[in-house]
């Protein structure tokens, strides 16, 4: 590490460490800032603090064994991250889900989505310097812990879905709390947008500010709200859908960067892409549970009798960070034999070295936390 | 576009250097090989060419084949503008595998060519900047292939633990008689004899 600090030291700079244990960078992630004064000419980051070797370990438990793992692979929201493993492996094996299973799979998702969205938007809020709506977003998340908790009995790393399933069906008392949340969550959407998004010190923060235009955001694999703030409209549940989205009978609409405040693709369109995602996902829970209550009770989980495929997949899922992937080799053991995920903050990370150059160090903790990284989708 | 369709426009351009059309088996996305040496020159035909426009490279990774003594190079890439997806293989030696690097082609390609070289080492020639990214900078051997045995220690620090279960067995055997009487609940460990 010295040798890398020795390498920076040129000239009028001074090279910053931040990190690997600082509370803006959402987990265990450091960069080598090079400034000079207030103005960065470079943050390099440096990953890999949080690497747990979940992909080796893929190939030393059976499929259904690894599905707890891939709840570490993003934790924050962990059941989009285990739907796409089994959807890897059922993509594998042929499986078919129940539609039941293929609705829950739907609702906890959707709920999840909007809890890591409450953790994203609420931080990145408090990394610029506003207190006030991070209590207010983890309150709303609060009430979603305690929905999943409810349905799957765990309320950060879920192991709820299965092969072939899911491991729980809801109930009818479940499914009016889920609804009453939803009563209760449309007006805070709004109330959020007064309280922060629209706020002029927080737009005047954030406008303009690290554009990454929609072909830098293709070009390095941006994926999810962060591609669609550069105003690429492309989102997997619509344009390539899975599961049991086809069936909604709306159809999703998309918030995409439209520079509404600065630039399209600035910090800002990003924040704001994350709030009216929150819009998109109740409306899609509402009609899931609405159209799940048309399916036999108890058929939730087609349990494979035995997962020993010979043969590869790869399978995507729009998570809450975007189109994460799993490729998943058999061999014909009962293990895998190669498993590899494709996550978007894994993406994310290499823009900020591009991006960082010519911000004010200030303003580096705003870029960060506009990609929404979290330090163990990055790992694994 | 079907896989098919972009194969057969592959091999029409670059002739053997794409062959191998596979497809089912098990196999759920259809792909091909791709030889090394041409391997930039496809990337930038599928990536510049208008009707494929891939601008997308999902997920570049290697599988370690030991028993075939090859590591397998697996490219899945997808066009935003023309909604399809094409993946390719690259053979490569296992004592010695050198890929082209496609950083020119797609920028994504840099910290996802790095983490290969990292895990399987791969070298990339051509990648602006090839080093560890996950592992330490001065870690030994490339964990993800088959045949890795970890070190017993990295920089004075051990990598591996005692089992709690291996030590109860080991207790047990010793002292027959107070076998079921086992000193753990104590909170003292069984290695204590």
């Amino acid at each position: 590490m010295s040798e890398v600090i020795l390498a920076y030291d040129s000239g009028d700079e001074m090279v910053l460490n931040m990190g690997p244990q600082h509370p803006s960078t959402h987990g265990v992630i450091r960069f080598i800032v090079k400034t000079d004064g207030e103005i960065m000419r470079e943050a390099d980051p440096d990953v890999g603090y949080l690497h747990r070797a979940i992909e080796a370990i893929a190939e030393k438990c059976t499929y259904e064994g690894f599905m707890p793992y891939t709840d570490r692979v993003d934790y924050v929201c962990a059941m989009t991250a285990n739907h796409v493993w089994a959807a890897a492996v059922e993509k594998l094996i042929d499986a078919k889900v129940p539609e039941r299973g293929e609705w829950l799979r739907i609702i906890s998702g959707e709920l999840n989505r909007i809890s890591s969205h409450c953790v994203a938007l609420g931080a990145m809020a408090m990394d610029i310097g506003a207190i006030t709506p991070f209590p207010y977003a983890l309150r709303e998340r609060e009430y979603v812990n305690d929905l999943l908790e409810e349905l799957c009995g765990a309320r950060l790393t879920y192991n709820y879905h299965r092969v072939g399933g899911v491991s729980f069906d809801l109930t009818d008392p479940w499914r009016d709390k889920v609804l009453r949340f939803l009563d209760h969550f449309d007006p805070v959407i709004d109330e959020f947008h007064r309280l922060i998004t629209n706020n002029d010190i927080f737009v005047h923060r954030l406008a303009n500010m690290a554009v990454i235009t929609g072909r830098e955001a293709v070009a390095y694999g941006l994926v999810g709200p962060n591609l669609r703030a550069s105003g690429i409209d492309f989102d997997l549940r619509r344009d390539l859908p899975y599961s049991l989205y086809p069936q909604l009978d709306f159809k999703l609409h998309v918030p995409v960067g439209r520079g509404q405040m600065g630039t399209t693709g600035d910090a800002w369109d990003r924040f704001w892409c994350r709030v009216e995602e929150w819009r998109e996902s109740s409306k899609i829970v509402r009609q899931a549970l609405d159209l799940v209550q048309k399916t036999p009770r108890g058929e939730f989980w087609n349990h494979p009798k035995k997962i020993k495929p010979k043969g590869e997949a790869y399978a995507r899922i729009e998570t809450a960070r975007g189109d994460m992937g799993c490729y998943v080799v058999g061999d014909g053991g009962a293990n895998a034999y190669r498993a590899h995920f494709r996550t978007g903050s894994y993406n994310a990370m290499q823009i900020i070295k591009l991006k960082s150059r010519g911000l004010m160090v200030a303003d580096l903790v705003a870029l960060i936390a506009s990609l929404d990284v979290v330090a163990p989708e990055i790992d694994r | 576009m079907e896989s098919r369709a972009i194969f057969e426009k592959l091999a029409g351009r670059f002739g053997d250097a794409a062959s191998d059309y596979t497809e089912g088996g098990g196999t759920k996305d259809p792909f091909c090989k791709v030889k090394a040496d041409r391997l930039v020159d496809v990337a930038a035909f599928l990536a510049g060419d208008p009707e494929l426009g891939f601008d997308f490279l999902q997920c570049l990774t290697a599988v370690d084949w030991i028993k075939q003594a090859k590591l397998e190079m697996v490219y899945h890439v997808f066009s935003y503008p023309k909604r399809h997806s094409f993946v390719w293989k690259v053979d490569l030696p296992r004592d010695n595998p050198i890929c082209p690097s496609v950083t020119t082609v797609w920028p994504t390609a840099d910290w996802l060519e790095r983490e290969q070289y990292d895990l399987f080492g791969v070298q990339f020639s051509g990648h602006p900047e090839l080093k560890r990214l996950l592992m330490p900078d001065d870690w030994e051997g490339h964990p993800m292939r088959k045949d890795y045995k970890e070190a017993a220690e990295y920089r004075g620090m051990p990598t591996s633990r005692y089992s709690p279960l291996e030590l109860l067995l080991a207790y047990d055997k010793a002292n027959p008689q107070t076998e079921g009487q086992r000193p753990v609940a104590r909170g003292k460990g069984g290695d204590e004899e």
